[in-house]
């Protein structure tokens, strides 16, 4: 991949005008490093100011502002979750993304997995108490024998009503048991 | 008795909603409030030479108003301020992201509700205090610590409810 | 004087309803059979009321008409026709018009399309819709009217929001407010039901492609919203879990649950009391999601402009609809269970799960969206719920709903043969399993993420293609003569899950492969992405119909050496001086190229951004056969034959066996 990159960009120099003219362009800030940390975090954090934007996309002077100070943070040494911190401390939990887990958010947090739980509970339920359904015992052998006639007889082109149909497919059901 | 389950989630849902219709989304409470006010020192506007820190005004009640010259409800509430105030207490200004330098000459020319304003030019300080509009107040104590935040223009009856028993009492 | 024929057809639409709503629920409840024949020219009248309110709506609009305060507020003297007419529904008041008619659409549709249904069913549907109506044209009428005069006239308007000057916008509401208000019929159906205590597999049947339509709608909504932020909000993300995007995200899972529950209750008469319940859940979500857009309930980029007494309105109206909805399901829903049994491992155990997970998802979204409300209303303080819980609650739970879609179409209803399952899906896993925990290795290094999506991504094209396999191995004759005469029904199954399938490659290759550069560009600066080369020509000056803008000119050359160029914006809109970035995309089959103007540095020197999202098409692309195969399985002949043979004496056999052998969806 690099190769064939050198290559293009000798190629692109060598064309006349464009070696001289066309200068790399400098990234936007002096540590590419930093500042992909800068821009990882700053994903999870809320724009305060902005209506519902992370800190990492908004234009907003003030989330400029806030990008420059966490950005001097991390330059002074400061770990993510020390600048986690101190932004927590001046904006409360509303500037995260990320709810922090505690009692206040067990429920935000435990909430999907018990709706999961109790939807499998329910669902067992379902599937036990339909494995040992008996049949309705209230059809007649003679539906059931009309049914299987039917069945067999030659399909001429008489779909018939949608509520007949219902009905004989569950018998139908019921006798190939 | 199954069957009820989902009108009773959906009741307790209703209830909710019908709170949130009368609650703001956008009011965020300060955790700040019971914390030491951040320290800082700041050249004063329209003063050159002279600085202002927090730390000069140990041992009184105070009042931090952020305000920026294009913000014209801050330059409204300046012209109600000094009657609300009335001498009460002393309001100091921190001029937020004043990049056009038209604090000085403003405050000149309009009147200054502050006993000085300082000059936050790259907004740094407001930061640290938390702020996201302005016009915003802290109400600070003896010990230096923030009492209140109030977020937007102080009106009389804001002044009444809100700061005047709070001075009463921290000034006591 | 049109604005006033306007206002007065909401009137006479408002009055219509009242009777719509009232009088054909007490004819089928009667027997009656006159009182019931009221319910379809009723409905076929208030909408052509309605649509010509909106048409009236629309002719202010284009006609630049500033005396009415609607197009006052939402458009300019300077923007473009297609604007003007779209921004008919750029406001609450207009969005409100619009699914009022919308509504009535739907009624007049059922009015005309339901012929081979018994009457009793069809006035009590209509009946149910009437009734919403009346909710929609109250609220019109007394809260938001668009035909409100302005006096004195302004000169000119102020513009209509520069996010909604759009492609996006002509297109993403109308379809969204199908698929929302589709599922009333839906909705309408459930309560019938329960009002007729009937509730079978033929009521399934009748309901089904109605719901399916409706879904198909709303994926195409869904689909379209994703895109239009793609394009307009200018960072290239697709999906934020903003509150808008989960209200309409919420009632298009309840949908997707609800078709596939439809199916088992349809073939087998199962279910039925979950799927009457989701059908009144799928509604009422649409409705919630309004509430949540137009309340000031919740923090939003998309919200409209928010009113806590139109809230309170709108919360009324939801309450007496999901209530008595709700209600009336505790009180009538069948205590006795229909259909038959099945086993552990069954066509219909496996779409129970699936349902299940569906519904955890759904669960999830919800909460995550309305906890910062009940924190709030409860004192406890304000919280933030972002992108970070969403994905990493909804993933997990839908990762199995997509595993489970490579089994379900070839399980057997009733009882599935699990020797049988793995023989046949053993393949199909193997290869999917290996290739996707090799690919990552070729590229970055292992990923598990990547794995994962792609091994789900290929599980279900191989399962399709097993699918096909299956069905076509008992016949003989030409295979494409064969597959042209498989039913619409397997057929729209089949590609929506491929469109699935594709929707995951996408959104996995793109989540995990896509690079971004944020860098200083002077003129005739060049910068390398994967492969790309961008040249930057410099921002010259344009004015535009409604703005000026700043174009930047960035000449592209793909490591395959074609070249071509991009033009993204910077625009500084006349009437409300508001500035937006618009991006340059150049799309393609396996990746866009995404360049956004930053701020200008001087000496024509910009930052600027730059993207390669990787696959990033497959999204919309998925989307699109999501859709397309919804609309296909909407259209199935069986749904069709009932209704050229709706005399014929009641004989079985035909119906049966397309019902029985088949194993359709």
């Amino acid at each position: 991949m690099r190769y064939r990159l050198r290559l293009l960009v000798l190629a692109f120099c060598l064309l006349p005008g464009w070696g001289t003219a066309s200068l790399p362009a400098a990234p936007n800030t002096d540590d590419p490093v930093l500042e992909a940390r800068l821009n990882h975090l700053a994903e999870d954090l809320r724009c305060v100011v902005c209506q519902n934007e992370s800190l990492a996309e908004s234009r907003a002077s003030l989330a400029l502002d806030l990008r420059e100070e966490i950005r001097e943070m991390m330059r002074a040494g400061m770990s993510d979750d020390a600048v986690v911190e101190s932004l927590v401390a001046r904006y409360g939990d509303f500037v995260l993304y990320r709810p922090p887990v505690k009692p206040l958010t067990y429920v935000l947090w435990g909430g999907p997995l018990a709706f999961l739980l109790i939807g499998i509970a329910l669902a067992l339920a379902t599937l036990h108490r339909r494995r040992t359904l008996r049949p309705q015992a209230d059809v007649s052998p003679e539906a059931l024998r009309e049914a299987a006639r039917l069945l067999r007889s030659d399909h001429s082109s008489h779909p018939g009503s949608p509520i007949a149909s219902g009905r004989a497919s569950r018998l139908s059901h019921q006798e190939e048991r | 008795m199954r069957r009820w389950i989902p009108l009773l989630v959906f009741a307790v849902l209703g209830v909710f909603l019908y709170l949130g219709l009368y609650l703001n989304p956008k009011e965020v409470p300060s955790p700040l409030v019971g914390r030491p006010a951040p320290d800082f020192t700041l050249p004063v506007v329209g003063r050159p030479g002279e600085t202002f820190s927090p730390s000069e005004v140990r041992g009184e009640v105070w009042l931090l108003n952020i305000w920026a010259p294009w913000c014209s409800v801050c330059l409204e509430e300046h012209r109600h301020l000094p009657r609300m105030v009335a001498d009460r207490v002393p309001v100091y200004g921190l001029t937020w992201k004043d990049l056009d330098r038209e604090a000085a000459p403003l405050l000149a020319r309009n009147g200054s509700p502050y006993v000085a304003a300082v000059d936050d030019h790259d907004g740094r300080i407001a930061i640290r205090y938390g702020v996201t509009v302005t016009p915003e107040t802290f109400v600070i104590d003896r010990e230096g610590m923030i009492r209140m935040k109030h977020v937007g223009p102080i009106t009389p009856a804001v002044w009444e409810k809100k700061f005047e028993p709070l001075l009463r009492e921290l000034q006591s | 004087m049109i604005a006033e024929l306007g206002q007065f057809s909401i009137a006479l639409a408002l009055a219509l309803a009242l009777v719509q709503g009232s009088v054909p629920l007490v004819g089928a409840h009667r027997g009656d059979r006159r009182l019931m024949a009221l319910a379809k020219p009723l409905a076929q009248a208030q909408f052509v009321l309605l649509v010509f309110a909106f048409a009236a709506l629309a002719w202010s609009f284009l006609t630049h008409d500033f005396s009415v305060r609607n197009v006052a507020q939402n458009s300019f003297s300077q923007l473009p026709a297609m604007y003007r007419f779209t921004a008919t529904w750029g406001s609450h008041e207009g969005s409100l018009l619009l699914w009022t008619m919308i509504l009535a659409g739907w009624s007049a549709a059922v009015s005309v399309f339901a012929r081979p249904l018994p009457e009793e069913m069809v006035a009590r549907v209509l009946g149910v819709m009437g009734l919403i109506s009346v909710g929609f044209l109250a609220l019109l009428l007394l809260t938001s009217s668009p035909f409100e005069r302005l006096f004195p006239i302004p000169a000119d308007g102020r513009d209509l929001n520069p996010l909604l000057q759009d492609l996006g916008m002509v297109s993403h509401p109308p379809l969204l407010y199908m698929g929302y208000v589709g599922f009333s019929v839906a909705f309408a159906f459930a309560i019938a039901a329960l009002l007729s205590g009937r509730l079978d597999a033929a009521w399934a049947r009748w309901s089904r492609p109605w719901t399916t339509t409706a879904w198909t709608f709303l994926t195409l909504g869904v689909g379209l919203g994703s895109w239009w932020a793609y394009r307009e909000l200018g960072w290239g993300g697709w999906w934020f879990w903003d509150p808008t995007e989960n209200a309409s995200l919420m009632p298009w899972l309840a949908g997707t649950a609800l078709i596939h529950a439809l199916a088992a209750t349809e073939k087998r008469g199962v279910f039925g009391n979950w799927t009457v319940l989701l059908a009144i859940a799928t509604f009422s979500l649409s409705l919630l999601g309004t509430f949540l857009v137009r309340s000031g309930v919740l923090s939003s980029v998309h919200a409209f402009a928010t009113d806590p007494t139109r809230g309170l309105f709108i919360l009324v109206f939801l309450g007496l609809v999901v209530g008595g909805s709700l209600t009336l399901y505790a009180l009538r829903a069948p205590r006795m269970m229909g259909g038959g049994s099945f086993g552990w491992l069954s066509r219909e155990s496996l779409l129970l799960a699936n349902n299940v997970f569906l519904v955890a998802a759904l669960g999830a979204v919800l909460l995550g969206t309305l906890y910062p409300l009940f924190l709030d209303a409860l004192g406890l303080g304000k919280i933030s719920v972002g992108p970070p819980y969403f994905n990493a609650v909804f993933v997990p739970l839908v990762a199995p709903v997509l595993f489970l879609v490579g089994i379900g179409p070839l399980a057997r209803w009733k009882q599935a043969d699990l020797h049988d399952l793995l023989w046949r899906l053993k393949w199909a896993f193997a290869v999917a399993l290996i290739t996707a925990a090799l690919l990552p290795l070729t590229l970055d290094g292992m990923n598990l993420q990547v794995t994962l999506g792609l091994f789900l991504a290929l599980w279900i094209l191989f399962t399709v293609l097993k699918g096909f396999a299956v069905r076509l191995q008992h016949h003989r004759g030409s295979r494409i003569r064969q597959l042209a005469r498989l039913p619409r029904a397997f057929w729209g199954m089949q590609l929506a899950h491929a469109g699935l399938a594709l929707l995951v490659v996408g959104v996995t290759i793109v989540s995990n492969y896509e690079t971004e550069r944020d860098v200083r560009m002077p003129i005739g600066s060049h910068l390398e992405l994967a492969g790309y080369r961008f040249v930057f020509q410099g921002v010259e000056e344009l004015p535009g119909p409604n703005y000026l803008a700043g174009r930047g000119t960035m000449e592209v050359t793909s490591p395959w050496g074609r070249s071509f160029t991009l033009y993204p914006e910077k625009r500084n809109y006349n009437a409300s001086g508001m500035i937006m970035t618009q991006a340059a995309v150049n799309y393609g089959p396996f990746r866009d190229v995404y360049v956004s103007l930053g701020d200008p540095l001087g000496d024509g020197a910009w930052t600027v951004r730059v993207y390669h999202k990787p696959f990033v098409g497959w999204l919309w692309a998925g989307t699109l056969l999501l859709a397309l195969g919804g609309g296909l399985a909407a259209a199935d002949r069986r749904y069709r034959v009932a209704q050229r043979r709706r005399s014929a004496p009641a004989s079985v056999a035909g119906p049966l066996r397309s019902i029985a052998g088949e194993g359709a969806a």
